[in-house]
């Protein structure tokens, strides 16, 4: 029988060091939404997340009560929405209404969030991909909950650039819309390489087309009982400290594969995949730049910490993957700035910067997150850091992103407050020489040798 | 059997142990376990319980017990056990 050592331990991890279950992701199939009319399909899209969401949150704080696990977000993803709207949407405006749909289903049901308001174009863009696109800013600008994303390239296809250039472009355009607030908009778009199909994590998650009706992803999260972990083998070798981030990892993650079973179970609804991604938040304590700072850096940034990331996110993955058997979405480490209160300490004090961020990101689970640049940015200074950030998930085989917001009218070294876990953030410098040239070329980069495997 | 873990933290009082177990007499519910050690002057008890049988819903109860707690001065946090058995077993 469990002992009151273990007991403690567990209870010490949810009210000391804030292990929580970052979010349970309700991903919805909207494929058999699609109608001509605008305005059915619009009902449609309502009815079907009304429906099959109506339970989710009451579900979540359930699970919450009877296991003593605080479950933050409870969020939904959908097919993305350019898929759907195709056939009934023939201009921007069209796309938006539905983006108004979502906004509202999400309110009813209780979510804080709901993405897939995206397109995936790692080859090209069909009319419909493009509408949606250009329908971006004012979808997020018209309406609170809708996250929004695009795939713009993969190792399969390689990069489609004329869509890297596009998205430059609808990133100062959403900036620019939501500027009374910071530009917020943009902290609810991704751009993608390799977007993964069952991400639960916001905003870059969409229910991909290769998934079933309906399906429960779960994201789990823990920096701070890491970072705890660390503290008693200070000192001690390399094989100590993975062991110990392994085990950690373990017991995380199987907290997070109890809570999935739980939800699935009583929604009736199949699992899809544990997340095993450390996500932080702006609280004390629950910073992923506190870990690296733990295993031996001054700051997060200084040299030594690509090394330290890397090794922290594949000892993430490999206590995580034995702790369930679905593992999936993106899974590692996320480095965002603004929603880590030892990054942005990092930012302040000069010792990380936008391109020792874009080196970590080529060895974590995601990319170049939440972070804050000057507002007079170019837009396609703007496509080229997209396309830097999508070449390395391409040539790398691991998926990337990139979530910048140009705050408009706010320049280096200015706060920016988002707000809640968007956190806050200093707004750091970008290199200034223009890459106009390269992004204006049309077309794509092809697929890295490397993808040839047949 | 689904088994209901129950913890009690905070400064050690006279009656703590009482005031707990004549709440679980009163709604039926087992106790099939008890450690409880004091860690510099902080009581510190947890209990495996059988709460098949009670009448009040899970709901309820854990949340009496927390006025209870509230009450006499320690936390009371009343869980399933599988959180437990998952992170530490195999």
């Amino acid at each position: 029988m469990i002992n009151i050592f273990e007991v403690n331990e567990t209870n010490k991890m949810i009210t000391q060091e804030n292990l929580d279950v970052r979010t349970i992701t309700l991903g919805i199939s909207l494929l058999d939404c699609v109608d001509s009319d605008l305005e059915k399909l619009n009902q449609n899209i309502y009815e079907k997340i009304t429906g099959l969401a109506q339970n989710l949150v009451a579900t979540g704080q359930e699970i919450e009560r009877e296991y003593g696990i605080p479950i933050v977000n409870k969020r939904i993803s959908v097919t993305p929405i350019a898929l759907i709207g195709g056939n009934a949407c023939k201009t921007e405006d069209d796309f938006v209404t539905i983006a108004k749909t979502l906004d509202r289903a999400a309110k009813e049901v209780g979510v804080n969030f709901i993405g897939g308001y995206s397109a995936l174009v790692s080859k090209g863009m069909t009319k419909s991909d493009e509408l949606l696109i250009r329908s971006i800013p004012k979808a997020l600008a018209d309406t609170e909950r809708v996250c929004s994303s695009v795939n713009v390239g993969s190792t399969k296809c390689g990069l489609n650039m004329d869509a890297v250039r596009l998205m430059g472009e609808i990133v100062v355009t959403t900036a620019t819309l939501t500027k009374e607030h910071d530009s917020i908009g943009c902290a609810k778009l991704v751009v993608f390489c390799n977007a993964p199909d069952d991400n639960p994590f916001m905003a870059g998650a969409f229910h991909g087309v290769t998934e079933a009706d309906a399906i429960i992803n779960v994201g789990v999260s823990g920096p701070g009982v890491v970072k705890t972990a660390l503290e008693q083998v200070r000192g001690e070798s390399f094989e100590v400290l993975c062991e110990t981030i392994k085990k950690t990892a373990f017991k995380v993650t199987r907290v997070g594969q109890l809570v999935a079973q739980e939800a699935s179970k009583r929604m009736n609804i199949p699992f899809g995949i544990i997340d095993l991604s450390l996500a932080p938040t702006p609280a004390v304590g629950d910073s992923v730049a506190d870990i690296l700072c733990e295993i031996g850096l001054e700051f997060a940034g200084a040299p030594g910490t690509t090394a330290a990331l890397a090794m922290l996110n594949d000892q993430v993955k490999k206590g995580g993957v034995m702790a369930s058997s679905y593992v999936g979405g993106l899974s590692g480490a996320f480095i965002p700035v603004s929603e880590d209160q030892g990054m942005i300490d990092a930012v302040k004090a000069g010792a990380l910067t936008i391109e020792k961020l874009e080196a970590m990101t080529c060895v974590c689970s995601v990319g170049l997150d939440m972070i804050a640049i000057p507002g007079d940015t170019k837009p396609s200074t703007i496509a080229g850091i997209i396309a830097d950030e999508a070449a390395i998930g391409m040539v790398n085989q691991k998926t990337t992103a990139v979530r910048v917001i140009p705050v408009i009218g706010k320049g280096v070294g200015e706060m920016v407050e988002f707000g809640g876990l968007l956190g806050y953030a200093p707004i750091v410098p970008v290199n200034p020489y223009s890459c106009e040239a390269f992004v204006n070329r049309k077309g794509r980069i092809p697929a890295p040798i490397h993808s040839f495997k047949n | 059997m689904k088994k209901t873990v129950i913890t009690v933290v905070g400064k050690d009082a006279v009656g703590i142990i009482a005031k707990v177990c004549t709440y679980l007499a009163d709604n039926n519910i087992n106790i099939l376990d008890i450690s409880q050690t004091i860690v510099q002057g902080y009581f510190n008890m947890m209990m495996i319980t059988d709460a098949n049988h009670a009448v009040k819903s899970f709901r309820e109860i854990a949340e009496e017990m927390e006025e209870l707690g509230e009450k006499i001065g320690v936390s009371i946090r009343c869980q399933h056990e599988d959180i437990f058995n998952k992170m530490h077993r195999i």
